[in-house]
């Protein structure tokens, strides 16, 4: 039994300590918006937040799990992630949308912890999240349209 | 030749009518675009039997004929209704519709076969989704009428609400009703001075699926849930054309969560309950293979060997006016290049799956399905039924830039094959990353021989392109319709026809046998053909001495959309104007699916490698139905080809496939990403597709700026290969 926190709940899972925290997020306790794109850490779609840092939860083991605090994109709240999440939709930035949760989270906690990012600052916290459809314009974008709202 | 193309899928005669005038009462509502002849049959099978369903809870329910893969294809259905219909913008969704050929078959395929593809899905639907909304508008009108004693001409429908001086009602409660009222034989559609919603901005259309895209509510295939489902992962050859001797499944039987360990046609299935427990045993599982009639060849056999063939004489003939041979003789100047293509991996970031079920003699499948009825069919032949007791469910997908549109199903198969194998349980196959890049259907690698000549005055008096490489649709059922004296259409699309007036061309295709699945890749045969061909252009303008632009036009005639697209972004991009020290601007014009682009890309040098700052794009795609939506395509398609000729390929060592995930199989990323500017051509003709077209000039105006930049002429591609250093 692993104890944690997921989107400011407690849970207990009764998951084998090597499960990658991704797969327990999906397939036990059945939150999809977490997803699955290369499970090596090389793409960043199933980028959650552990103890407020963004992380890959693909090679994030249940055993480094116990004890945290685990956000995913549906416990995503608070004037951050709104501002984010506006700036997403006004912009159309999604156009499959299978990346963008990882997107936003990484958004987020980048806007959480630099309130003015450059286009630098921008490339460098999203480099580890693959977009196919080349959305990084727009994401660039509405990057800058969330922080302009938060200033 | 389309049409020959479905007539073979499906041995039907084509139906050029796409839109079929009837309508049903369905539970309190109406449905318009039904057929009356499956009627019966339908209704009680399936609940996508139309275009436009309108509820008596006041919902409008468009259905989609093509899937939708992030080009935003639902939202320009729900534009081209809502343009005719007037509900609402908040009342309309727009669901996957399928298992209807006669009303979804794709008109541009010849209307027999439902079809997503060939960046068709808006031309398509052009006609007959606003002819759809109009129906309804007037049905509901009609149905105002009657109950309120008024003509119908003095009844106004604006943002859903019928209203008729103090009466008023919405659509759901006029619905059924309006069911029952005379199908109109035919309608007028708006004139195009009343347009409120096509060609207007985002400002007046929210897209539909943005929030829910932004805070992880979008349901992919990956996230279908239903009681009892299975994960299953897959174990295939270790090279094309390898199958199953054997395998020992003894202990990952036994491992936790396991249901079973199958072999399938296509390779041996790790069942279990969750993915991790399947991807877990999988380890566990060894497999012989028989590789007897393996491909084994390496991706450098091939190159060598395709460098060979292209200065030979080609098989087949594509195009051959003039005399060339002649005109070489006569030439002032003669020059000569040979590029290379490696194969690609369409890498969708939603690795390919599919769920299947049987039950009951009852076949569902949920995919991104990109060729529905032809998925239908693959899916009753596994499971041993008849193809009207399969329904299709279909997917908004992860990505797919030509994937999900295999000819044999491979994933339908491998999803029902397997379920098959557990009881008909509910399976979902998925694929890891690993799967998805070695899996095959790449885009062909290719070589492109060219030769020029040119005259006293430097234009072009001779052409001749060789083309060699795998044909995407032979060996498939698209073959006798796609592929003409021996040459396939997608080899040498892109180059077959240029806007340049070259008075002596030919274009010869080698086609080459090799045992490695090829598919289309977003803009499939201008992937190569555009780089090869205006990269060239380019060596000639230099050999000629003459400006890029300038050479172009000079040489263009009777091609007023290409012309003007190449203007208007060499105006935009500022060219021959001034640029900070360090940075150059290449050009390059492509016409692909009927859509005219035009970029300019500005470039400087950064550790030896391109560094794209600034794309300015123009295009001619014909009456912007959603410009943001275009802007938003070409700027994507900008950036996906870009990651491919900066950085992609596919390589055969041996016939297994190198690149297994992200690390190697590099893709775009953010830093590489330029700032992009889209100018759209304000057009009246008939709208054309731009999930496709934006991919084709970027990677010969980024090769064109380099060269500027470095003197370097990059002709293998990708562009970090050593034989460009």
């Amino acid at each position: 039994m692993i104890r944690f926190s997921l989107n400011g709940q407690t849970k207990d899972l009764n998951v084998e300590s090597d499960m990658p925290l991704l797969w327990a997020i999906r397939d036990v306790v059945g939150l999809t918006g977490t997803k699955f794109g290369c499970g090596q850490a090389l793409c960043g779609a199933c980028t959650v937040w552990i103890d407020g840092q963004p992380m890959r939860s693909c090679q994030t083991l249940m055993s480094d799990v116990a004890g945290k605090s685990i956000t995913t994109i549906e416990g995503a709240s608070g004037r951050v992630a709104e501002a984010v999440q506006k700036a997403w939709v006004s912009l159309d930035v999604p156009q499959c949308g299978y990346c963008q949760s990882g997107q936003v989270m990484s958004a987020i906690a980048l806007l959480e912890a630099n309130r003015k990012p450059t286009d630098a600052d921008i490339d460098a916290a999203l480099s580890g999240n693959i977009c196919r459809c080349a959305t990084y314009h727009r994401i660039r974008g509405a990057v800058h349209a969330a922080a302009r709202s938060l200033a | 030749m389309l049409n020959r193309m479905t007539d073979t899928v499906l041995g039907s005669k084509p139906s050029r009518r796409g839109f079929l005038l009837g309508s049903a009462a369905v539970s309190g509502g109406m449905m318009i675009g039904f057929v009356p002849s499956r009627a019966m049959a339908q209704s009680a099978t399936s609940p996508f039997a139309g275009y436009v369903k309108i509820g008596a809870d006041n919902s409008v329910t468009l259905y989609s004929a093509h899937m939708d893969m992030g080009q935003g294809i639902y939202h320009g259905i729900a534009t081209l209704v809502n343009e005719e219909l007037r509900a609402d913008w908040s009342q309309i969704r727009v669901e996957g519709g399928a298992g209807n050929p006669r009303l979804f078959g794709n008109v541009l395929w010849g209307g027999a076969i439902q079809g997503t593809g060939g960046s068709t899905g808006l031309a398509s639907s052009f006609d007959r989704y606003r002819q759809a909304g109009a129906a309804a508008r007037i049905m509901l009108v009609n149905a105002a009428a009657a109950e309120w004693k008024v003509p119908a001409a003095e009844i106004t429908v604006e943002r859903g609400v019928v209203k008729h001086g103090n009466m008023q009602a919405t659509f759901g409660a006029l619905a059924e009703k309006a069911a029952a009222q005379a199908v109109p034989s035919a309608v007028k559609l708006r004139d195009t001075k009343d347009w409120i919603y096509i060609g207007k901005d985002k400002d007046v259309l929210l897209k539909f699926d943005s929030l829910a895209k932004s805070t992880g509510k979008q349901d992919f295939t990956i996230d279908v849930k239903l009681p009892g489902l299975l994960t299953a992962v897959m174990i295939h050859p270790p090279q094309f054309g390898a199958s199953v001797v054997s395998f020992d499944a003894a202990k990952a039987r036994t491992m936790a969560g396991v249901v079973d360990v199958v072999q399938v046609p296509r390779g041996v299935a790790v069942v279990a309950d969750t993915m991790w427990h399947a991807l877990k045993a999988r380890d566990a599982v060894s497999v012989v293979w028989d590789d007897s009639k393996a491909e084994k060849r390496s991706s450098k056999d091939l190159m060598t060997s395709y460098r060979a063939t292209a200065r030979t004489a080609g098989k087949a003939v594509a195009t051959n006016t003039g005399d060339v041979e002649a005109a070489f003789k006569t030439a002032a100047k003669v020059v000569e290049a040979t590029f290379e293509f490696p194969y690609l991996a369409h890498a969708a970031l939603e690795p390919l799956n599919a769920v299947a079920r049987i039950e009951n003699g009852r076949v569902d499948v949920w995919g991104g399905h990109q060729m529905p009825d032809i998925y239908q069919a693959i899916a009753a032949q596994v499971a041993g039924v008849t193809p009207d007791r399969v329904t299709m469910h279909v997917m908004k997908t992860g990505g797919g830039f030509g994937r999900r549109a295999v000819v044999d199903g491979d994933i339908i198969q491998e999803a029902v094959s397997v379920s098959k194998a557990v009881g008909g349980r509910p399976v979902k196959v998925q694929w890891d990353r690993e799967n998805d890049t070695r899996g095959g259907r790449y885009r062909p690698a290719y070589v492109h021989y060219l030769k020029a000549g040119l005259d006293k005055d430097g234009n072009v008096s001779a052409w001749y392109n060789h083309i060699v490489g795998q044909s995407i649709v032979g060996g498939t059922p698209f073959e006798s319709g796609m592929v003409t004296n021996g040459v396939d259409v997608t080899s040498v699309e892109g180059a077959q026809k240029l806007p340049y007036a070259f008075p002596n061309m030919k274009v010869d295709l080698t086609t080459t046998q090799v045992g490695v699945p090829v598919l289309w890749w977003r803009a499939v045969g201008s992937t190569h053909t555009a780089y090869a061909v205006e990269a060239f252009i380019d060596e000639l303008a230099e050999a000629a001495g003459k400006d890029p632009v300038q050479y172009r036009l000079g040489m263009m005639k009777g091609h007023p959309r290409q012309e003007a697209v190449l203007r208007l972004a060499a105006e935009k991009a500022g060219w021959g104007q001034p640029l900070p020290a360090g940075r150059f601007r290449g050009v390059a014009l492509a016409e692909s699916f009927s859509t005219f682009v035009a970029q300019v890309a500005e470039v400087s040098v950064v550790n030896g490698q391109p560094k794209v700052h600034r794309v300015v794009c123009a295009l001619d795609c014909g009456v912007a139905v959603n410009p943001d939506n275009i802007r938003a395509q070409i700027e994507g398609g900008i950036g996906f080809g870009l990651g491919a000729v900066l950085k992609s390929q596919l390589t055969l060592d041996g016939g297994k496939v190198v690149e297994g995930n992200f690390d190697a199989y590099e893709v775009l990323r953010m830093e590489d990403m330029p700032q992009v500017e889209v100018h759209i051509v304000a057009s009246t003709a008939k709208p054309t597709g731009v999930g496709e077209p934006g991919v084709p000039p970027i990677g010969p105006a980024v090769a064109n700026a380099f060269y500027q930049a470095s003197k370097r002429r990059v002709r293998v591609l990708p562009f970090n290969r050593p034989e460009n250093a």
